[in-house]
């Protein structure tokens, strides 16, 4: 490890293990810098290159290159001596204070571990906290059996698991394709494939095809989209879609029975033991939007992303955001957005000189440029259709407290105005998961009720915990004098 | 429902076998699996009862944002099935409604 700061417990706190937080750990610390790289999961690789070090899915052409490449991290990582911490949850980011061990900048973060609580203070945060499957609200998205797409491609990577029985995959963009193409490699059975993709959206995309006709990923997404198109049924334009329950084929009661889709006017039914839904990524920035951190509406990508730099900076000084948290580039993007980062944390720290950062940044820089070529096509191509972002009345928006799209309107009819006030109606978004699964849906369903634009609509204003934790784990906190004067009277 | 990859079915024959219970049944996942993959593949697609309307929840995220996925373990009702490890002997229930007190 590098010397540790005498006054901080480290320089740098990393939050996330997936592409950006690696990559930004491990140069931070390979400069000098006391990182800790803080992951809730048990190993490295985020979500895309989940269980990169331990997938018992040997055979190396099921997941492709492309996940392979994930493993290509960690080796710098460890060299870097940047200390990793698995199974870290972090709840809070405190903002800044001018109260540091030297007088200078502190950020305490709030996180648990092994069931106890515990506080650290660093002097600078990069936020690497990835994103998360765009919510894809169709009647009956709850049963057991819905999953989504990324769930399953999770179940794949970590448990070597595939379903059995009926499968059905749906919805529109990159990894819907990406896992068709896993599950024909590892002998999946796969039913059909319904594309959600909207035919209008060609007309939109078209104009921005010759940037994506230069990205890499061109002939890579050819040749796997021709691929699953050759050997499984894909099914197009389809425009509605519901889920429906009963006694599943294995006995069990309550879970789904078949998928209903809509094409060209007409209902079709296909029996499914299982349905994943994708519909795109978007960032998970509810420990960005409790920290303070200003966001706005991004139009091309329909989603709130937080306000960054081009160095990551946001709003709040001293926390930094790296990857697809700041806007969806995918994974190699999010990778050189992370060493970017970290040049900006390290300069900040005065370890490095502005032109040693500009410098240093150039290569990293050209990489992300060409890594972004042809986004703006796929994020236009993709968008998924209105009536699958503004659901039917009588669709579930909030998965936790089971409110659907109906309740929400009826109380914008009530003068509702915007998804804070919602979770006083209706308690929307206030289960468990605070809102990453109705978020977006909540502001575009209050949106379109209202006539106005999503950004004039606002977001969930989240605070922390960013993710719940229990009265034992608080408990379980070290105490200082101060805060035991605080509580007890003398 | 799920199955395993048949090379790892075959691995599963050899490698380290975790054996535990599902509301008291017996039952055995890959060393590694987490709880939901675990119940997963045990053929358990629905893991909780929803404390509003009482509906069926199985795994939905796996990547722990969804929170559909809540098991009691060991006792400890609301444990995120998908973000904890399954352990030689570990009780895993099914969660009916919401967390109980000392639960």
């Amino acid at each position: 490890m590098s010397a540790p700061n005498s006054s901080y417990d480290f320089d740098i706190a990393v939050v996330g293990a997936g592409p950006a937080g690696l990559a930004a750990a491990a140069l931070a610390a390979s400069n000098g810098a006391s990182v800790v790289l803080l992951d809730e999961q048990a190993e490295p690789g985020g979500q895309i290159y989940r269980a990169v070090t331990e997938t018992p899915v040997r055979d190396r052409k099921v997941l492709g290159p492309d996940y392979w490449h994930g493993a290509e991290l960690l080796g710098p990582l460890r060299d870097s001596g940047a200390v990793h911490w698995p199974g870290s949850t972090v709840w809070s980011v405190a903002r800044p204070r001018e109260d540091g061990p030297d007088g200078q900048r502190s950020i305490q973060i709030g996180l648990s571990r092994d069931g106890a609580a515990a506080m650290l203070t660093v002097r600078h945060v990069i936020l690497a906290t990835g994103a998360l499957e765009r919510p894809f609200p169709i009647p009956g998205w709850t049963l057991p059996g819905v999953l989504g797409a990324g769930a399953a491609q999770v179940l794949l990577k970590t448990s070597g698991l595939v379903p059995s029985g009926a499968t059905v995959m749906a919805g529109s963009g990159p990894l819907l394709w990406l896992l068709a193409w896993q599950y024909l490699q590892a002998g999946a059975r796969i039913d059909a494939i319904l594309d959600t993709t909207p035919k209008e959206n060609w007309r939109a995309a078209l104009p921005l095809l010759p940037g994506f006709l230069r990205s890499p990923y061109l002939g890579k997404g050819m040749k796997l989209m021709l691929e699953v198109r050759r050997k499984l049924t894909v099914i197009g334009n389809v425009t509605a879609l519901r889920a429906e329950g009963g006694v599943g084929s294995g006995g069990n009661e309550g879970v789904l029975k078949s998928v209903v889709y809509t094409r060209n006017g007409t209902e079709h039914r296909l029996p499914a033991d299982t349905l994943l839904l994708h519909h795109g990524v978007v960032p998970n920035l509810n420990l960005a939007n409790a920290t303070g951190c200003a966001q706005r509406w991004d139009e091309q990508q329909r989603c709130w992303r937080p306000t960054t730099d081009e160095w990551g900076a946001t709003s709040v000084e001293g926390v930094s955001l790296a990857g697809d948290g700041a806007g969806i580039g995918g994974a190699r993007a999010a990778e050189e957005a992370g060493r970017l980062t970290a040049l900006d944390a390290l300069h900040r720290l005065g370890r490095i000189g502005r032109e040693q950062r500009d410098r240093s940044a150039a290569p990293f820089r050209a990489a992300l440029d060409r890594a972004l070529t042809g986004r703006a096509f796929l994020d236009t191509l993709y968008t998924p259709a209105e009536a699958f972002r503004v659901p039917a009345d009588d669709t579930i928006v909030c998965r936790c407290e089971e409110i659907t799209a109906g309740a929400v309107r009826e109380a914008v009819r009530l003068g509702c105005s915007g998804p804070n006030q919602a979770k006083s109606f209706l308690r929307c978004g206030m289960g468990p998961c605070q809102g990453r699964l109705c978020g977006p849906t909540v502001t575009e369903v209050i949106a379109a009720e209202r006539g106005i634009s999503p950004a004039e609509v606002g977001y969930y204003r989240l605070r922390p915990p960013v993710k719940p934790i229990t009265l034992a784990e608080l408990a379980a906190l070290p105490k200082t004098d101060a805060d035991i004067d605080a509580v007890f009277k003398h | 429902m799920f199955r395993r990859l048949p090379e790892i079915e075959t691995a599963l024959k050899t490698a380290e076998t975790v054996a535990f219970t599902i509301d008291g049944r017996p039952a055995s996942a890959r060393a590694g699996d987490s709880v939901a993959a675990a119940l997963l593949a045990n053929g358990v697609v629905a893991c909780r009862n929803m404390p509003v309307s009482g509906a069926a929840r199985g795994p939905y995220c796996m990547m722990g944002v969804c929170f559909d996925c809540l098991v009691t373990i060991d006792g400890t009702g609301n444990r995120q099935g998908c973000q904890v490890r399954v352990a030689p002997g570990m009780a895993v229930e099914t969660q009916n409604g919401k967390r109980e007190v000392e639960r």
